[in-house]
């Protein structure tokens, strides 16, 4: 049996999917983002002044690029995949014999491109105000996908768990916005008091906007050798929860 | 060979209710066959199970020889599926759902282009190919799931109640699309509340209730053992009752219309004589329903008290 042209078809699918609705999913990050580097990059970055010795607007721009790339991943598989079962077209796979790694990589494949490319979109906006000369390319690009399949992962089982459209809106609303923002996307985390700081450290997207931000201006707050064993530890992880749930057929069988 | 085998295969919900209590079935390559139960039965859980969208509790379940469990990909190869509602997405066309599909079962692209453009001609959906699904009639969207299940050229068609719900002519064109793949070697297993509909197309069938399996047989065999065939008599001139005749139970419809129940040894001349013998002149009879709609009657109703 050939797996591959099964996980072709999966990743051809999910890419035209989020092409064909571009006005939901390509364009509302590229118009949101511009305003955050008007707004808060230009107009109050200017009286900001410098953080680690980065001038404000590229301090925030790996930040803000790895929020979307966060949110973007997360949302493509939460949504694609819930919007599967509820239309109860997750039957087509279910019958069809394509492994349950197979339905994963794919749905995944799928969130990381849509992630990757949203970043791309926000970076090519970002230089209308900014020029950023890339400090390592290869840990920018490994920590950009490492962290679209964490949060790729996740949608997909915030997808499998979830029982209504309520349900694939809680996380993104109330944990990975929230989380974001508090990762240090607008703000060096030393910056904050101490408790705050200590506090600040249990938040994984505080690793990967930092170790981004190295890859992309060579300023950060923590070890980025941490950011790898975190994103490496979660991927594992959720690839393996989300594998007993497909052979379970939690959420998804009778 | 079989092309379905089922071994005391069970299955208990999570909330406790035992929807099979351990069915053994075997179903013949090539054969059109019917299974068929009131709602409730264990019907839809047998092919959840058989096309793995439910988990079995226990048993075993084969296709073509192979175990669903031991060679999944090889036994969900062998199997197509129309499920009872329309469950592909409806933002795609309709060509796209069949080469989705054929890419699922790991069909090569060219091939898939080649059976894509053969299972849409073949249930009349070409014109069709580049419509979203969802701008289709509900006739058309049967008849998608029917194309669907049938591009990666299974060996095995199951069609869950596939005419529920639609009218008589797309439902006889859909009788003769079932035939037609039959025909050409594919094994078909119909579940349907048409009862006329089984008894038209399948060679054998079974009966489930209550999680069992209380009737497996060739279809004619089982026909044979139908003792009572009821008919509406059409009547020349008005009756204001109906007339009593020993041996048969006689009912007035209308003023013009009898519905009469004659056990099998009691025959129709000695029914139309008595008629004669009254006066009564029928111009036209019609059976009043499937024959088979009445031994499944009787099956269901004569069960053990204790199994209802």
């Amino acid at each position: 049996m050939n797996y591959s042209i099964a996980f072709r078809t999966l990743v051809i699918k999910e890419i035209f999917r989020f092409i064909r609705i571009w006005p939901q999913t390509l364009l509302p990050p590229a118009i949101t983002t511009a305003l955050y580097f008007l707004i808060f990059g230009k107009l109050i970055g200017d009286r900001i002044g410098t953080i680690s010795g980065a001038g404000y607007m590229d301090y925030i721009v790996p930040g803000i690029v790895l929020m979307s790339v966060i949110s973007h991943s997360y949302a493509n598989v939460v949504s694609s995949f819930y919007s599967t079962k509820f239309q109860r077209n997750i039957e087509e796979l279910l019958v069809a014999p394509i492994p349950n790694w197979v339905i994963l990589s794919g749905y995944v494949s799928g969130g990381i491109i849509r992630g990757l490319l949203v970043g791309v979109v926000v970076t090519l906006i970002s230089l209308l105000f900014t020029a950023i000369k890339v400090h390592h390319i290869g840990i920018t690009l490994s920590i950009a996908v490492l962290t679209a399949t964490v949060f790729s992962l996740a949608g997909f089982i915030n997808a499998i768990l979830a029982e209504s459209f309520d349900d694939i809106s809680i996380i993104p609303n109330f944990v990975l916005t929230p989380l974001s923002y508090l990762g240090g996307v607008f703000y060096s985390v030393d910056m904050l008091p101490g408790i705050w700081q200590t506090i600040s450290m249990g938040n994984p997207i505080l690793y990967m906007i930092n170790a981004f931000r190295y890859g992309l201006i060579g300023v950060t707050d923590i070890d980025i050798q941490m950011t790898f064993i975190i994103t490496g530890g979660f991927i594992v992880t959720l690839t393996l929860f989300s594998l007993y749930l497909l052979h379970k057929g939690i959420g998804i069988k009778n | 060979m079989n092309a379905l085998s089922l071994r005391n295969l069970t299955k208990i919900y999570n909330n406790g209710f035992e929807a099979l209590k351990g069915i053994d079935l075997d179903v013949e390559a090539g054969d059109f066959f019917a299974l068929l139960g009131p709602n409730g039965a264990g019907k839809s859980t047998a092919i959840g199970i058989i096309s793995s969208l439910v988990n079995a509790t226990s048993g075993s379940v084969s296709v073509f020889g192979h175990d669903l469990k031991r060679e999944r990909a090889k036994a969900k190869s062998c199997i197509g599926l129309v499920p009872q509602e329309v469950n592909f997405n409806q933002f795609d066309t309709v060509k796209s759902i069949l080469l989705n599909q054929a890419g699922y079962y790991g069909t090569p692209r060219k091939l898939a282009l080649q059976r894509t453009e053969y299972c849409l001609k073949q249930m009349d959906l070409w014109d069709k190919r580049d419509t979203v699904s969802r701008r289709l009639s509900g006739g058309m969207k049967r008849r998608v799931m029917i194309a669907r299940a049938l591009v990666h050229a299974p060996k095995l068609l199951i069609l869950d109640e596939p005419t529920a719900g639609v009218d008589i002519e797309i439902r006889r064109s859909m009788w003769q699309m079932m035939q037609e793949v039959n025909q050409q070697g594919t094994t078909i297993i119909l579940t349907t509340h048409y009862l006329e509909e089984a008894e038209s197309l399948c060679r054998t069938i079974a009966i489930i209730d209550d999680g069992r399996i209380i009737e497996h047989s060739d279809m004619s065999s089982l026909l044979a053992r139908l003792h009572i065939e009821h008919f509406v008599l059409d009547l020349a001139h008005p009756l204001a009752v109906a007339p009593m005749i020993d041996g048969c139970q006689i009912e007035r419809l209308t003023d013009k219309a009898l519905s009469v129940a004659v056990p099998k040894e009691y025959g129709l001349n000695k029914l139309f004589s008595e008629l004669s013998a009254r006066n009564i002149e029928v111009i036209s009879m019609k059976n009043k329903s499937n024959r088979l709609e009445q031994l499944f009657m009787d099956l269901i109703e004569s069960k053990p008290a204790g199994e209802q």
